[in-house]
């Protein structure tokens, strides 16, 4: 009842839903991370105890995260394996040890330090500890190094040869194949993102609170730090975006006509088209609203340009024009939004009432989960745009699959999503509920929540006196089962 | 020793390094029901909770490393045991979320105390299917997993299964053993006991009918000169098994767990003699299914300069949670 075809889309979905699913967590922890590093790193400095009671409000949040992160990053680690065994074959010697690099460079780093950061401040002492939490930091970042290299190394492979039994082989250079053309930009481009998602969450916790009681020190702090990185860091971002949007143009460029819903090619200077519904079919944009010339000055700095179109394009390389040229309006929706929060906020500085104007208040909690969002759909757009290749123009999708049938990798990708929704559903409202919150002076750490506070004895060395290390409050609690 | 030697003994070492650190982790989701609800499971929980996380990371190491250094080897073996690790990658999910989950929610922590057993169990049953299914021998044609559907679900593999739950439930009491004191270390006791016992009855099982199950497995075993030094496994095995034995009745702490991860190790041995020079029995050697020397080498520098960083960080970050869990309580 099923044939090749289904297998393959199945497959596809399967891999698009774990990774969109998995790439929420990464995103934010990144961000989060350095945030908990940036507040340990203040109290150190300043020793006040609002910086304190920030990390440990959050470093809950990061605790759920991270765990929801690490077991859904390990099911990527064998998909490849499991439903794109012939694509792990041909590339595995290439794009595998930049993820054994990874993984010894970053997940063992991340993994490793996490335990003393969540539980470990009463058994290190302070700076100890802030260097463990730096060192998660750290980890979540050149983990985001490595994965990108790869992801970069199949939109634009470079460094490699093609062996007689069909692998793709490294060259003479491993910088060639690390550093292929488009990962500097993708990189920065999406360890921004990651930046941004988690000001942007950070910012809607605070502003809710502000919204509760706009005199609370914590929220106002936290509101502060956030708005002061939309401001600053979002024009950066779209900035950042365009140059990588430029480079894709250069290597990519039947993704970016995609992304322009460009059917047709322009000598006389494309137009910039707004909105409109792409119709694959007819090779057309339907209703389409669009600004004459405007794409040629963006994307070529000229007005009147010439930019071919995907006509140029054989039918049988072309990437789904709907999704990647929605995918990306809703990105750059988002990134204007962003800014445009980022400038409210300055001028709210600018008279005074940053923490006495409800409406921006507002406005940043809907904002809130808008990185994930934008995140997300410039996953799609890139992804989505590099279709039909696995490998960009080397190796096709249709070829890169296992030989499994439909009905496993049909109940898989089902299992994954029962699993994927309710688990991840759950551990998402355990994060909402600790937002909800309200963040408080002598905010309990980690360790001591209703938790585990049986604990670990501390340490002989670490604890002379030998007696109970519980900070403020912390007596037997979670013993009641 | 050339390279693609080496690369088998780092990923040798890597499901090493996994099988017995989250082994004893599994070991006590597996056992998690057996213990008291409250400060009993609490602190059995809370006996990993630092480090469960980095152990887990060993088994990315082994998958990301055996695509890395045999990708070929890894693009057969995960379509055929295909169903076991969806299972087993399903089961960490739902072990590793209940680390935090069941401290978060009280109210259902009877379901993630579940959800932490099942888990386990779940994931510890199907890396010992994994391993069976490997042993029994992959059909394999043209570079990828030729053999059907459920090649994977033979009496063979069950017990495979059976002995590695029994395994890792054995370190995970001995590690409790170790860990912590007074009524749950009684009960910890008891349990290795009955573990120790399932697991060397498999571990016996096993072993026999691997001499049942392909000639080649026999005559390495048991062809003149291999049996001087094949035969030298299950005496030490035995060996252990006594002096196992005998420390759980002589109530020692640290010992069990140790002669436990010496079971482990031996266990390892033995698979060594088996598969070697093997990676898919008897199908595919580590030569055939190697990476280039290229590749080989750029990671080799990776591991010799990261890896005795993380053993050493891995051991500070076990040293800062060493002692007894939540002494505090009892006295």
């Amino acid at each position: 009842m099923f044939d090749g075809a289904d297998a393959l889309l199945l497959a596809r979905l399967q891999f698009a839903f774990t990774v969109s699913f998995h790439f929420i967590f990464p995103a934010f922890s990144i961000g989060l991370a350095s945030y908990l590093a940036v507040l340990e790193g203040l109290w150190l400095k300043t020793g006040k105890q609002l910086y304190l009671d920030l990390f440990r409000y959050w470093v809950k949040i990061f605790a759920i995260t991270v765990a929801m992160g690490v077991v859904s990053g390990i099911v990527m680690s064998y998909q490849f394996g499991t439903n794109w065994s012939v694509f792990s074959d041909r590339a595995g010697p290439v794009i595998g040890p930049l993820m054994a690099y990874e993984v010894l460079t970053a997940f063992f780093l991340e993994a490793g330090f996490l335990g003393v950061m969540l539980f470990g401040m009463n058994r290190v002492g302070k700076k100890l500890h802030f260097a463990a939490t730096c060192m998660v930091a750290v980890g979540t970042a050149v983990s985001a190094f490595w994965i990108l290299s790869v992801n970069s190394w199949m939109q634009t492979p470079t460094g490699h040869v093609l062996a007689d039994n069909g692998q793709f082989v490294p060259g003479d250079s491993w910088w060639d194949i690390v550093f292929n053309p488009s990962f500097p930009f993708r990189l920065v481009h999406t360890v921004i993102a990651a930046y941004l998602t988690t000001a942007f969450v950070v910012g809607g916790v605070g502003a809710w609170h502000l919204l509760r009681d706009r005199t609370n020190a914590h929220a106002r702090k936290m509101f502060s730090m956030a708005m002061w990185m939309a401001a600053l860091v979002a024009p950066v971002q779209i900035f950042a975006g365009d140059m990588h949007g430029l480079n894709t143009l250069e290597h990519q460029p039947a993704k970016v006509m995609a992304m322009e819903g460009h059917f047709d090619s322009y000598p006389e200077g494309a137009p910039l088209i707004l909105f409109g519904i792409p119709n694959q079919a007819e090779k057309r944009v339907d209703y389409a609203v669009e600004i004459p010339g405007l794409s040629s000055l963006i994307l070529a700095h000229e007005w009147g340009a010439a930019l071919p179109g995907l006509d140029t394009i054989p039918d049988d390389e072309e990437p789904p024009v709907g999704v990647v040229f929605w995918s990306f309006r809703i990105m750059v929706a988002i990134g204007f939004l962003m800014l445009g929060l980022g400038l409210w906020s300055l001028i709210a500085r600018w008279r005074g009432t940053l923490y006495d104007w409800p409406a921006l208040h507002r406005a940043a909690l809907i904002m809130a989960p808008s990185g994930f969002v934008a995140v997300i759909a410039g996953w799609v757009t890139t992804e989505v745009g590099r279709q039909p290749w696995t490998i960009y123009g080397l190796m096709r999708t249709a070829e890169s699959a296992s030989p499994l049938d439909a009905p496993a990798v049909g109940a898989s990708l089902l299992a994954f999503i029962v699993v994927y929704f309710a688990v991840f559903g759950v551990g998402t409202w355990y994060i909402l509920r600790l937002m909800n919150k309200t963040p408080h002076a002598g905010e309990t750490p980690v360790e001591d929540a209703p938790i585990r506070t049986a604990g670990i004895t501390p340490g002989p060395t670490q604890n002379p006196g030998g007696g109970r290390r519980l900070p403020e409050g912390g007596d037997e609690r979670g013993e009641e089962g | 020793m050339d390279l693609t030697t080496i690369w088998a003994f780092i990923i040798a070492f890597a499901v090493f390094a996994y099988v017995v650190m989250d082994g004893f982790d599994l070991g006590i989701g597996i056992l998690f029901p057996a213990f008291p609800v409250g400060q009993g499971r609490n602190r059995a929980m809370n006996s990993v909770a630092p480090v469960w996380d980095g152990n887990e990371t060993w088994l990315v190491l082994g998958g990301g490393g055996l695509m890395a250094a045999f990708p070929l080897a890894y693009a057969v073996i995960l379509p055929a045991t295909y169903p076991l690790i969806i299972a087993m990658l399903l089961g960490l999910i739902f072990r590793g979320v209940a680390f935090e989950f069941r401290w978060r929610d009280p109210a259902h922590r009877p379901f993630w105390d579940f959800s932490f057993c099942a888990g386990s169990f779940v994931a510890a049953m199907a890396q010992g299917m994994t391993l069976g299914a490997l042993l029994q021998g992959i059909s394999v044609e043209d570079r990828s997993y030729a053999g059907s559907w459920f090649d994977w679900l033979t009496p063979y593999t069950l017990l495979t299964g059976l002995g590695v739950v029994a395994g890792y439930a054995l370190l995970g009491a001995c590690w409790l053993i170790w860990k912590l004191e007074g009524d749950v270390q009684r009960r910890a006791y008891r349990l290795a006991t009955f573990a120790a016992i399932a697991t060397l009855v498999l571990m016996a099982g096993v072993s026999l009918y691997n001499l049942a199950l392909l000639d080649q497995y026999r005559e390495r075993w048991l062809d003149m000169p291999n049996i001087l030094f094949a035969s030298q496994v299950p005496l030490l095995t035995a060996i252990i098994a006594f002096l196992l034995f005998y420390g759980l009745k002589r109530r020692w702490e640290l010992a069990p767990f140790l002669l436990s991860l010496g079971l482990f190790l031996l266990g390892m041995a033995g698979l060594g003699v088996t598969m070697w020079p093997y990676v898919v029995p008897d199908t595919l050697t580590i030569w055939d299914t190697a990476a280039p020397q290229s590749s080989q080498i750029f990671m080799l520098i990776g591991v010799a300069i990261t890896l005795p960083l993380i053993l050493a960080y891995t051991g500070w970050a076990y040293w800062v949670f060493r002692g007894k869990v939540g002494a505090e309580g009892y006295h």
